[in-house]
């Protein structure tokens, strides 16, 4: 389980590891998540400090990409691709099966945090679809049983 | 037994680490010894995971194989499909690009060279002055997309004064229906990093970046283990294969912006900034990364220079029709029996891919509709399917081929829900510096759902496709007229008032 609660210490040395890069704001923003589930709020002002530049500027490039987030997501995390290749075989049934299943939307965490149903555009499974990817790993050929059981397992 | 098993990411999507582990835990309790080596996908998805029995120097073909499988494989006893190259998908195929994948090991620079790897590079500095030449001389334009021929986007930054410049490759590969700089990724990344490096040769840049998709974590792993490798063996580095020529490259990992994948909008992002289209002048080769001349290629056309290199310019450029010159790697997906990647020189008529490479639909049902180039390309009829595969031909049958992408839709599908949905991928995706695209994509989902209801919305359509053509900077709100109206005026059944009425 990350930390989800970290310390400015803890914050501030993620950021430090990432300060030698030119450009270094998003490789600092997917460091933060891949260590903490999430971009904490408390981090904000220590990237804004770090890299001289404005809190909003930190928030607008935050807000811009679907990937960090500012909460920390369910213990799973399923990404089920909506678009056009898996939808010629079934994705968008599989999509409905699935958030049916598990009793979420999309964007959604199951009830006690469980798992998180996120859309995704593309895995580059296309000839293999429908296609999923369930906590970072590919899912071909994917249906919402097979689904389901990744993340009860 | 030597046994070459796959270990794409289309494989391991199937469970073939379930197989590997079989496989090693057999051999084991049986004392056999068994040689198991990983490579990339041979670039047929139905029969992976693939895996390939080596029997005097030949490799013969099991797949999709299970971990039920695994005792019968290890006995002989398994079927299979004969010879790997006979294979008619992979023996009607011109393999230059993607040569080496799935049949190297991925991560072996010994393996890469004695399949042809580095000479390319070895040949290019041997003459760096005339790099930029043979790169126009092979004809090869960018498969990102856009189709703008390579050497020349060199030359221009090649031009561009003495000071810092940036190789970019450009590995966001967003585009549904496309896995090429995946696949190439994952089985031969070597030939990717010696194209940048011929490239940063040419031009005088000595950094490379590789903006690569998160949703990609094999590609992104197999490639940060490869630029290691070629950093040890002095391939990057302060000196790149002793020439006294300094090239290193950085990989960056995107964070799920379709929009990413336009090159202003990368460059923004490697910046550290959001991901905001920039307008055009300043072309990237003049002011591109920090201001600074910048080649960003794709990383199939990275990865195409190399073999340029190693055959000649005039062998490659040898290959395909008018204009569009040399091979392209077709990705064939959707609802098709064979899918996979298909490198073939340009040419082939889209009916031919359709029904006879990729046998028709998975279905087994008719083919309704062919969407070609990704999201922002248009639906193709069954009435066009004499189309040859070009730049030129797609752009004269009011279509793009994109970076080749080629999805198959059945007589099941609904047109409508299709042409709603580029809208609404438009909307999500836009990156919303022009008005056209960020509001007329939203009003689009909203007229086709009107039209869904029974409404004659087919004027107001087009008057908003006209507007976010005419008033968009790039080509995510400029195009996505194409899939939205040829999907009305190639199947207007579908779109038929009160067609709901009339079932
Ligand atoms: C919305 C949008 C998305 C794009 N996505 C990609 C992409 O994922 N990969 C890519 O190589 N080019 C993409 N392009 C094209 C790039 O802007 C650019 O033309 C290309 O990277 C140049 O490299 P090339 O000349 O080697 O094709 C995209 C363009 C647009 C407008
Ligand atoms: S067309 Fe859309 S995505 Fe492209 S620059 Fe304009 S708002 Fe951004
Ligand atoms: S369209 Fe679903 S994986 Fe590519």
């Amino acid at each position: 389980m990350p930390d989800t609660a970290p310390s400015a210490a803890a914050i501030s040395a993620e950021i430090a590891a990432e300060l030698h890069r030119e450009g270094p704001l998003l490789p600092i923003l997917h460091r933060l998540q891949k260590r903490f589930g999430h971009v904490p709020e408390t981090a904000v002002p220590l990237i804004a400090e770090a890299l001289n530049i404005g809190r909003a500027e930190v928030h607008g490039v935050m807000s811009f990409y679907h990937d960090f987030r500012a909460v920390p997501a369910g213990r799973h995390v399923v990404k089920i691709c909506r678009a056009e290749a898996c939808q010629a075989v079934g994705g968008v049934a599989l999509a409905e099966a699935a958030l049916a299943a598990l009793g979420t939307e999309w964007h959604g965490t199951t009830a006690g945090g469980a798992v998180t149903v996120e859309p995704v555009y593309c895995l580059g499974l296309c000839a293999n679809g429908p296609a999923a990817m369930v906590d970072g790993r590919p899912m071909a050929a994917a249906t919402a049983e097979k689904l389901v059981a990744e993340v009860s397992a | 037994m030597k046994l070459f098993l796959s270990a794409d990411a289309v494989a391991k999507a199937l469970g073939v680490e379930d197989v590997a582990a079989a496989l090693e835990a057999e051999a084991r309790a049986r004392g056999m010894a068994l040689e198991l080596i990983r490579v990339g996908s041979r670039g047929m998805a139905w029969l992976e995971p693939l895996a390939e029995v080596e029997r005097d120097g030949v490799r013969h073909a099991f797949g999709p194989i299970t971990v039920a499988d695994v005792p019968a494989l290890l006995d002989g006893a398994l079927a299979g499909h004969g010879p790997t190259e006979d294979i008619p998908f992979l023996a009607s195929q011109t393999r230059l690009t993607f040569a080496r994948v799935g049949v190297i090991d991925p991560l072996s620079l010994a393996d890469y060279e004695a399949h042809g790897g580095l000479v390319g590079l070895r040949k290019a500095l041997a003459d760096p002055a005339a790099i930029v030449q043979t790169v126009i001389d092979s004809g090869l334009r960018g498969r990102g997309g856009a189709g703008f021929p390579t050497g020349i986007k060199w030359q221009t930054v090649a031009a561009a004064g003495a000071g810092r410049k940036y190789i970019v490759c450009n590995a966001d590969e967003g585009d549904s229906g496309t896995f090429a700089d995946r696949m190439l990724i994952e089985g031969d990344p070597f030939s990717l990093i010696e194209g940048m490096a011929i490239a940063g040769l040419g031009v005088g840049a000595e950094t490379g970046f590789i903006y690569i998709r998160s949703e990609y974590p094999d590609a992104i792993a197999t490639l940060t283990r490869a630029v290691e490798i070629a950093r040890e063996a002095g391939l990057l580095g302060g000196d790149v294969l002793g020439s006294g020529r300094g090239f290193d490259i950085e990989i960056r990992e995107g964070a799920g912006a379709y929009v990413c994948g336009e090159e202003t909008s990368l460059l923004n992002s490697l910046e550290g900034k959001r991901g905001v289209v920039r307008a055009k002048p300043p072309l990237p080769a003049l002011e591109g990364l920090f201001g600074k001349p910048t080649v960003v290629n794709n990383v199939i056309s990275l990865a195409t220079v190399p073999v340029i290199f190693e055959k000649g310019p005039e062998h490659y450029a040898s290959f395909g029709l008018g204009r569009s010159k040399g091979t392209m790697p077709l990705q064939i997906a959707g609802n098709v029996r064979f899918g996979g990647l298909y490198e073939t020189a340009f040419g082939l008529p889209l009916g031919e891919i359709v029904e006879r490479i990729a046998g028709g639909t998975r279905t087994g049902r008719a083919v309704k509709a062919v969407q070609v180039g990704g999201p922002l390309g248009a639906y193709f009829a069954p009435q066009q399917f004499d189309t040859p595969f070009g730049y030129e031909e797609f752009d004269g049958a009011g279509g793009l081929i994109g970076h080749a992408g080629i999805v198959v839709f059945d007589d099941s599908t609904d047109m409508l829900a299709q042409a709603r949905f580029a809208f609404e991928f438009c909307a999500v995706e836009s990156c919303g510096k022009c008005t056209p695209c960020r509001v007329g994509a939203v009003r689009g989902v909203e007229v086709i759902d009107r039209m869904a209801a029974g409404e004659d919305m087919r004027d107001l359509v087009e008057d908003l496709c006209e507007t976010m053509r005419d008033g968009s900077l790039c080509a995510l709100g400029g195009f996505t007229p194409y899939p939205v109206l040829s999907a009305l005026t190639r199947f207007p059944d579908d779109f038929a008032p009160h067609k709901e009425a009339a079932e």
